[in-house]
């Protein structure tokens, strides 16, 4: 099977992509990820065998990018959402649900915005995420829980 | 309960991917090929283009997504749509449409030409402006006279029509035969070439 062109998986994907990478790691850094993801993906694709799952191939790069992005955050000694970026968020639709997701451990936040904000099932998050697909559903309950607990306990 | 899903679901992100994206990809030669649209009198047309120069000009109607298919198979899967990119298309047409000239000057990718079918459409690049050849003249011209069979398919099949004329090709009883494009844009390019009136 031959490869689409790339600006197909564009049209397709970039959507969910982006949607993925501004709640696994935040507003500020998505579009830069996303871009480091695009390009990577673009500089591997001809050297795909087949044109099946580039979705998940994409997610999976995606992820790796993401990792990479928050490695070199914490390496840079800047925890969690710096005030200014705070103040700014505020101003996004939903910030406070924004903000309970970033505030999510890694793992669980990753599964979340995979399954909820990208829209991708359970087999394709598991393989971004290089886990299992059991793993991957646990993860997004545990996700799902944390944050029902958190907004319960803030609206009442 | 559902309802944190949904919300999640039902976020909003606001910017899209910026423009500047698939601009610099293609500038960087990451991506290997770019299209765009150029609007002309005989409609707006999809130009495919390489760091090389314009590879394929696609007619308004004609399945856009199997001529990118094509040029993903046989030059590069890295597409992008970059419509900065084909501005040079653009003013080059722009000239040949508003007659300032009829030779259309412009760096070409042959990657989609057939060595036989680059013979053929070099033919009608010779073909002054308001003059016409026959099928058997291009067959003639392209060095294998009783090719007329293939020398229809080359012509049929031009990658890059109205820039490499071969709508400048006729039937020898002066009829206007076939044109991918539709006969009546071969028409139109004709009598605007000065042929027919």
């Amino acid at each position: 099977m031959s490869l689409p062109p790339f600006q197909r998986l564009l049209d397709e994907h970039a959507w969910g992509l982006r949607r993925f990478l501004v709640g696994y790691v935040g507003w500020a850094e998505a579009d830069d990820c996303l871009q480091d993801t695009l390009l990577a993906a673009l500089e591997a694709y001809p050297g795909l065998r087949h044109g099946s799952n580039l979705r998940g191939w994409l997610f999976t790069i995606a992820r790796r990018k993401a990792l990479d992005c928050l490695r070199r955050r914490a390496r840079d000694a800047e925890p969690g959402l710096a005030p200014d970026r705070m103040e700014a968020a505020v101003a996004i639709p939903d910030w406070d649900l924004w903000a309970l997701v970033a505030a999510l451990p890694e793992k669980q936040r990753a599964a979340v915005t995979l399954r909820y904000l990208a829209d991708l099932p359970y087999a394709e998050a598991a393989e971004a995420m290089g886990i299992s697909e059991a793993a991957a559903r646990q993860n997004v309950r545990a996700g799902l829980a944390a944050l029902r607990k958190k907004m319960s306990g803030r609206e009442t | 309960m559902s309802g944190v899903a949904d919300r999640l679901r039902n976020l909003t992100i606001p910017s899209p991917l910026a423009d500047s994206f698939a601009d610099g990809a293609f500038a960087d030669g990451r991506a290997g090929a770019a299209y765009g649209k150029v609007s002309t009198p005989i409609g707006e047309l999809t130009a495919v283009v390489t760091h090389r120069g314009l590879l394929n000009l696609i007619f308004e109607g004609h399945e856009q997504d199997r001529a990118l298919q094509r040029v993903a198979d046989k030059v590069t899967p890295r597409i992008l749509e970059a419509p900065s990119t084909v501005a040079f298309v653009q003013e080059k047409l722009d000239d040949y449409f508003r007659g300032r000239t009829f030779r259309i000057e412009m760096p070409l990718d042959r990657s989609l030409l057939t060595p036989y079918q680059g013979r053929v459409l070099d033919f009608t690049y010779d073909i002054p402006a308001g003059e016409t050849r026959t099928y058997r003249q291009a067959a003639e011209g392209a060095g294998d006279p009783r090719a007329a069979r293939a020398t229809g398919r080359a012509l049929a099949t031009n990658p890059i029509p109205v820039v490499l004329p071969c709508h400048r090709i006729v039937a020898s009883n002066g009829e206007l035969r076939g044109y991918a494009g539709g006969l009546d844009h071969k028409r139109f390019l004709l009598e605007h070439e000065g042929f027919l009136r």
